[in-house]
């Protein structure tokens, strides 16, 4: 088992509950995957992280956020205007729900259609429905397919269920995997027997029941990180930003969400997956304490944020003063408005 | 016949099969381009210095690994260039190994292998394949990138679904179980009654990125002068008592099912 550093950090990108006939489990989504190499920033001489600029090249001046049209090309040169108000009305409806109404074979789940995957935590005070619901999904051998709204966009989902616990894994839509025939690759021809069967000799020769999980890591992002670490030691090369500002990190990786609460999945799982003592015997405090009323009200908070108007957010953005919100698509002055307060 | 992205062989065992890879994924997203609101122009997009707001050209600009807040340390393309993986033309085998043993949180991204000459070869090698019921766990370097993947049969051709690294991924099997009080055999049986009423085939057609189909449906309503409008559906909300909600949707299911 190769090493692995640190916690395993996760966020909570989505709260809401996953339904299972008429039975309703409040669920919060935590991602699965964590960010192993260090991001590369693009840099001055001195070591000050550059800025993204738009200019309009008929003029040479520069284009800030607001003055700035989302077109789609439909012939060279040619463009349909889409605006924010049209792209708003046609994001799904906001939904809390991911209802399971299909059950499928999870063997007959081609992995070609996983895109990411989720924990899915329980977030209620009882666990039972949820323990309920996973249990009888590895007996069955079964895992749901369903729809779900995140950030405003739709997403189709497996959920799988393994060692009691529930994952959503993202799957691509139908129409985003290209099939064998589409490809036009040649078809089978005949095969010599004898050839499969020395084929079959030579895997076997390889077979083994599990991964080694040391061939599977990458370790490309720890060695760059050690070559810095090692200039720095020398003093080569080390510079220090003249003054903070806006970072800017290059290509974000698909799938990479920011926002949400940052927390150690590990102990987050054990702790919600955990039966709990119930109120009474917790010492004097009431269900209702205040600690779980403010807990409530954060959620309050959060959900309201969520709902809000880009340019609601835009407001709070300039109330709490965020650098760089005029640019700010809708998801990160969501992210900023929650970083910030 | 579709363009293949990238052509190698499949090494394992002191054996050597030609293949070409080909992308699995078609890239559907409707793509926007940024305008110039007064112009209608593409922008264009320039990295500045914010101190000066002057224009870094691609040349100048330097790439570093933040250390500490603030604290980078830079590296040259030479040093860059030397942290990536030697340029090869193989696929490696490493092991075969029973599909359970690959966590689902690991898949990333499905290519297509395709015989690259030697059509016999890789023909029997997916019948070879099928017949062990094990999958390749593979590993090549491809564009300047090491990857990680999965080998399978995939009907009469090979698929290769590439795998994060095993440190990006929060392993499930370091996860303790979830424990409780013991869940009761009535409502075990309801629950599997409710998740036997509701078994479907997986059927990928249905999967229908409904979202992006409304857009498109806009965009050429725009084209041709039109406007279009959307209406929005309601989302009903669910009630409490677990054994009796099971019997109630086992009830449900089983009327929808007769219907």
């Amino acid at each position: 088992m190769p090493e692995r550093e640190g916690k395993a950090l996760a966020r909570s990108v989505w709260s809401g509950s996953i339904s299972f006939g008429l039975v309703t489990i409040p669920v919060e989504l935590y991602t699965a995957t964590r960010k192993a190499s260090p991001a590369l920033r693009m840099l001055s001489e001195d070591g000050t992280p550059l800025a993204r600029q738009y200019v309009c090249p008929e003029d040479g001046e520069v284009v800030s956020g607001d003055e700035i049209e989302r077109g789609y090309e439909i012939e060279k040169g040619k463009f349909v205007l889409v605006t924010d108000e049209e792209l708003e009305q046609l994001a799904p409806r906001r939904s809390r729900d991911i209802s399971l109404d299909r059950f499928v074979d999870r063997h007959t789940i081609d992995p070609a259609f996983f895109v990411r995957s989720y924990f899915l935590v329980p977030s209620g005070e009882r666990t039972k429905a949820y323990r309920l619901l996973a249990e009888t999904m590895e007996a069955t051998g079964r895992a749901a397919i369903a729809s779900f709204v995140m950030r405003g966009h739709s997403h189709a989902v497996a959920i799988f269920a393994d060692r009691g616990i529930l994952r959503a894994q993202i799957l691509r839509f139908g129409d985003e995997l290209r099939s064998a025939e589409e490809l036009d690759l040649p078809k089978a021809g005949k095969v010599d027997r004898a050839r499969v069967a020395e084929l079959v000799r030579s895997i076997e020769s390889l077979a083994a029941d599990s991964l080694d999980e040391a061939e599977l890591v990458d370790d490309q992002a720890k060695r760059l990180v050690a070559l810095a670490e090692q200039k720095r030691e020398q003093g080569d090369d080390v510079v220090q930003a003249p003054e903070v500002v806006e970072p800017e990190t290059e290509a974000e990786e698909e799938g990479e969400t920011s926002g949400g609460q940052v927390l150690d999945l590990m102990a987050l799982l054990k702790e919600r997956l955990a039966e709990r003592k119930p109120a009474h015997k917790r010492g004097k405090s009431k269900p209702d304490s205040a600690a779980g009323a403010s807990r409530k009200q954060s959620r309050n908070e959060r959900d309201r944020l969520e709902e809000a108007s880009k340019q609601e957010l835009y407001e709070r953005a300039r109330e709490l003063d965020i650098p760089g919100r005029s640019k700010m698509s809708r998801e990160e002055l969501l992210d900023s408005v929650r970083r910030a307060g | 016949m579709a363009r293949s992205m990238w052509k190698a062989s499949l090494c394992f065992a002191g054996e050597d099969v030609p293949v070409k890879l080909y992308a699995a994924v078609e890239d559907r997203a409707v793509h926007f381009r940024l305008l110039h609101a007064s112009d209608h122009v593409p922008v264009r997009q320039r990295m500045v210095d914010p101190r000066s707001g002057d224009e870094v050209p691609a040349e100048a600009v330097r790439r570093g690994v933040e250390l500490e807040p603030g604290m980078f340390v830079l590296l040259s393309p030479s040093e860059l260039s030397s942290m990536e993986p030697e340029p090869s033309r193989s696929i490696e085998v490493l092991r075969f190994v029973p599909a359970h043993a690959i966590d689902v949180g690991w898949y990333r991204r499905p290519y297509f292998l395709g015989p690259d000459g030697r059509a016999e070869d890789y023909f029997a090698l997916t019948r070879a394949l099928e017949k062990s019921g094990r999958l390749g766990i593979a590993r090549w370097s491809m564009r300047r990138k090491r990857y990680y993947g999965v080998l399978a049969p995939h009907g009469e051709h090979l698929s290769l679904v590439s795998l994060s690294s095993v440190d990006e991924v929060v392993p499930i099997s370091q996860l303790s179980k979830p424990d409780g009080t013991a869940l009761n055999k009535g409502e075990r049986r309801l629950a599997e009654q409710l998740v036997s009423t509701l078994d479907a085939a997986f059927e990928p057609a249905e999967l229908r990125d409904e979202h992006r189909e409304r857009l498109q449906q806009l965009i050429s309503a725009k084209a041709q002068g039109r406007s279009i409008e959307f209406r929005e559906q309601p989302v009903p909300a669910p009630p409490e008592d677990l054994s009796e909600a099971l019997r109630e949707s086992v009830r449900a299911a089983k009327e929808r099912r007769v219907a």
